[in-house]
C-alpha cells in the first residue's frame, strides 16, 4: 500500500473567510452568554422543575459525538481495517473539537461559570459528575497522544496501543455520560443501567454520522478526490448503530412498560398525547432512524452518496430528538412522591412542568457546534489531517 | 475571629449546665460558638398531617420572611424552601396536606451527586449547600427526590447576613441552621406553627430518646417519604396513608 499523503487545508481566502465568518457568530454568540450570565438564568426557559434545557442537549449531543467520532480511528488502529488509516487523523481531531464544543457549552451555563476554578479543584469522587470532568478533559489528553503517535512515522509502533487506550477511555466516558441520568434514583425517566450502554452505542451513532457528514463535506469543498467505498462502508456501519440503538431504546422501555410503576412514564413518552411522545415517534424514530435506515439500504439510495448524507444528517437531528427526550421529557414527568395518588402544589407537584427553551439557550448550543466548527477547520488548516487523495484503491492506480 | 476567653468559658459552663434535664421529656442543648457541631444530636421534624390545615400557609410565609424569599412573580424560577403539598388518594377520596421541604437525609442523593461536594450534610444532620463552592450545575436538583431544591436565577438585593444568599447557586431549607447555631432550638416555620394555634410542626432533636419529636414519633410512629430509598429522613411525617 502506498504511503498516505496528508496535506492542510488550502490557506486561501474562501478559508479565512470561512473563520471570519464563524468567529463573528462565535462572538455573537458570547454576547448571549454575557447577557445570560449578567441577567441569570430567569431568561431561559430553564427553570426550577426543567433544571437542564436545550443547552444541554447540545452539550451531551456534542460530547457523546466526540467520543463516537472515534470510531473510525479505532476500526484502523485497533481492528486493523487498513482502508480506514487515513481517516484516522482526522477521526482524532473530529472528536476532540466536538468534545471541546461540548465542554465549552456545558461550563457557560453554569450558574457560577467563573467558578470553573472550584470546579477543577475540589472534588467528591462519589459523584459521576466529578468523575466525568476527568474523563472529558483525560480524553483530550489521550486524543492528543493518539494523533501524536500519528503523526510521528517513528512512533508507528505505538499507535495500536494509543488506540487501544483511546478506545477503552471513550467506553469508560460515555458509559459515565450515561450514568448522569442511570444513577439518579428519585426519577421515573432515569434510574437505569441500561442508560450506559444506550449512551456507547449512541455515541457510535451519533459520531459516525458526524464523522461521514464531515468528510464528505470537506472532500467537496477542499478539492479531495473521495471513492464511494469508504463512505459506503461508514453508511453502512452508520445503519447498524442507528438499528442498535433502536434496538436498546426498545429494550428499555419493554423493560419499564413489564413494572407498573413505570406505566404512567411510559404512557407520558409513547402514547403520542405529549409532546415528547410525538418528538420520540416522529423526530427521534422516525426522521432519526426509520428515514435514515430506509436511505442507507432502500434499493434506490443504498449506492447514492447524497441520500448517505441526507441519512446521516437526520441521524444528527434524531440524536438531537432523542436527547431532548430523555434529558428534557424525563425532568417534565412528575417527580412521583407518592405513588398512586394525586400531588398538587404551589411548586408545580403532580403536573408535567411546562418548558419553552428561549433564544438565549439555543446561542449557547450553537456557540458550542461553532466551537467545534472553529477547532476543526483551524486543525486540518494548521496540519496535514485529510488525505490529499481518497480514491478507491483501483482509481487511484 | 477572636473569642474572650472568658465568654467561652462562660459558654462552655453554661453548656453543661444547659444539657441538664430541666424537667422530664424537656432537654437543653446548647453549643459554644467554637465548638464543632457533633453528631450528638440530630435535628429533624416531625409533621402531624392530621393537624396541618390545608389552607394555611403560616409555614411558608414564616420561612419567606425569616430567609427572604421574595415573590418575583414568576412561580416557575421562584425560590420555594417550602411549600405546601396537598395529597389526594383518588379511591378513597382522603386528602391531607403537609409542609414539603428538604428532608435532610442521613444519606442525601444531592451530596452524592455534587461533584465540587457543595452540597453537604452537618454532623448534626443539617443538609445545607456551601455558597462558595457552588457552581449552579443543577445536578443535585435532578438527583432530590423530594423535588426540594430552588436555583436563584436572577441577582438579589436585600440580603440578610443571617441567610446569605446569590444568582447562580442552589439552595433550600437549612432547618434554620443560624437559629441552631445560636442555640435558639426552633425553626421559622414550627414557630409559626406553633403560635397560629395547629401545632403540626414539631422541631427537635431525633437523637435525644426525652425530646418531644422522639416520644411522640416512639409512641405513634411516623412515616418517610420515599422510604424505599432508605435515605433516613430526617423529617417525618403522621397521619398519611
Amino acid at each position: 500500500m502506498a504511503p498516505v499523503r496528508y496535506a492542510t487545508l488550502d490557506a486561501g481566502r474562501p478559508y479565512w473567510g470561512l473563520l471570519v465568518v464563524l468567529a463573528g457568530l462565535l462572538g455573537l454568540g458570547f454576547l448571549g452568554f454575557l447577557h445570560l450570565e449578567h441577567e441569570g438564568h430567569w431568561i431561559t426557559g430553564m427553570n426550577n422543575q426543567i433544571v437542564w434545557g436545550i443547552p444541554h442537549v447540545f452539550a451531551v449531543f456534542l460530547i457523546v459525538a466526540a467520543s463516537g467520532a472515534l470510531n473510525v480511528a479505532s476500526i484502523a488502529s485497533v481492528f486493523g481495517r487498513t482502508d480506514y488509516k487515513p481517516l484516522a487523523r482526522l477521526s482524532g481531531l473530529l472528536a476532540a473539537a466536538l468534545l471541546i464544543g461540548g465542554l465549552a457549552i456545558l461550563v457557560l451555563d453554569l450558574g457560577r461559570p467563573d467558578r470553573l476554578i472550584v470546579a477543577m479543584t475540589y472534588y467528591n469522587f462519589k459523584s459521576i459528575f466529578a468523575w466525568n470532568i476527568f474523563l472529558y478533559t483525560g480524553l483530550l489528553a489521550v486524543i492528543a497522544l493518539y494523533l501524536w503517535v500519528q503523526f510521528q512515522p517513528a512512533l508507528e509502533r505505538h499507535v495500536r496501543a494509543a488506540g487501544i487506550l483511546a478506545l477503552l477511555w471513550r467506553l469508560v466516558l460515555t458509559t459515565g455520560t450515561g450514568a448522569i441520568f442511570g444513577f439518579l434514583v428519585a426519577r421515573q425517566g432515569y434510574d437505569a443501567a441500561i442508560m450506559a450502554p444506550l449512551f456507547i452505542i449512541m455515541s457510535f451513532s451519533y459520531g459516525t454520522a458526524v464523522f461521514l457528514l464531515v468528510l464528505e463535506v470537506t472532500c467537496r469543498a477542499a478539492g479531495r478526490p473521495l471513492g464511494d467505498a469508504l463512505p459506503r462502508q461508514i453508511k453502512n456501519l452508520l445503519g447498524v448503530f442507528v438499528s442498535a440503538v433502536l434496538y436498546f431504546v426498545l429494550a428499555y422501555h419493554l423493560t419499564n412498560l413489564y413494572a407498573t410503576e413505570h406505566h404512567d412514564f411510559e404512557a407520558f413518552i409513547l402514547n403520542f398525547d405529549s409532546l415528547y411522545s410525538k418528538i420520540f415517534w416522529l423526530g427521534q424514530v422516525g426522521l432519526g432512524s426509520l428515514v435514515p435506515l430506509a436511505l442507507f439500504y432502500g434499493p434506490k439510495t443504498r449506492n447514492c452518496r447524497s441520500s448517505a448524507m441526507v441519512g446521516a444528517a437526520l441521524v444528527i437531528l434524531g440524536g438531537m430528538f432523542q436527547l431532548y427526550v430523555i434529558i428534557i421529557g424525563g425532568q417534565a414527568f412528575p417527580l412521583v412522591m407518592f405513588p398512586g395518588m394525586i400531588e398538587s402544589s404551589s411548586f408545580f407537584d403532580g403536573v408535567v412542568a411546562s418548558y419553552i427553551p428561549s433564544v438565549w439557550e439555543f446561542m449557547l448550543g450553537f456557540t458550542g457546534i461553532l466551537i467545534s466548527l472553529i477547532a476543526l477547520i483551524a486543525g486540518m488548516g494548521a496540519l496535514g489531517f485529510l488525505p490529499e487523495d481518497l480514491s478507491d484503491p483501483a482509481e487511484a492506480g | 475571629m477572636n473569642f474572650d476567653p472568658q465568654r467561652r468559658e462562660f459558654l462552655k459552663g453554661a453548656t453543661a449546665v444547659s444539657t441538664m434535664t430541666l424537667a422530664p421529656g424537656v432537654m437543653l442543648y446548647a453549643r459554644a460558638p467554637d465548638e464543632p457541631v457533633t453528631g450528638a444530636v440530630r435535628w429533624g421534624m416531625l409533621i402531624d398531617t392530621r393537624l396541618c390545615q390545608e389552607d394555611c400557609h403560616a409555614c411558608v410565609d414564616a420561612c419567606n420572611t425569616e430567609h427572604n424569599l421574595q415573590d418575583l412573580g414568576r412561580p416557575e424560577t421562584d425560590a420555594q424552601w417550602i411549600r405546601k403539598l396537598n395529597v389526594r388518594d383518588p379511591l378513597t377520596e382522603r386528602s391531607v396536606s403537609m409542609p414539603m421541604m428538604c428532608q435532610h437525609c442521613e444519606h442525601p442523593p444531592c451530596e452524592d451527586v455534587c461533584p465540587t461536594g457543595a452540597s453537604f450534610r452537618r454532623a448534626d444532620g443539617i443538609v445545607l449547600v456551601d455558597k462558595h463552592t457552588c457552581i449552579g450545575c443543577r445536578y443535585c436538583m435532578m438527583a432530590c427526590p423530594y423535588k426540594a431544591r430552588s436555583f436563584i436565577h436572577e441577582n438579589l438585593d436585600e440580603q440578610l447576613p443571617h441567610a446569605p444568599r446569590g444568582k447562580g447557586c442552589v439552595e433550600s431549607c437549612t432547618l434554620c441552621v443560624h437559629r441552631q447555631d445560636d442555640n435558639d432550638h426552633t425553626t421559622a416555620c414550627a414557630d409559626a406553627c406553633q403560635s397560629d394555634g395547629h401545632k403540626a410542626n414539631l422541631f427537635g432533636d431525633l437523637n435525644d430518646s426525652n425530646s418531644e419529636i422522639s416520644q411522640r414519633i416512639r409512641e405513634f410512629g411516623a412515616t418517610q417519604f420515599r422510604a424505599d430509598l432508605r435515605l433516613n429522613t430526617g423529617v417525618r411525617y403522621q397521619g398519611l396513608f
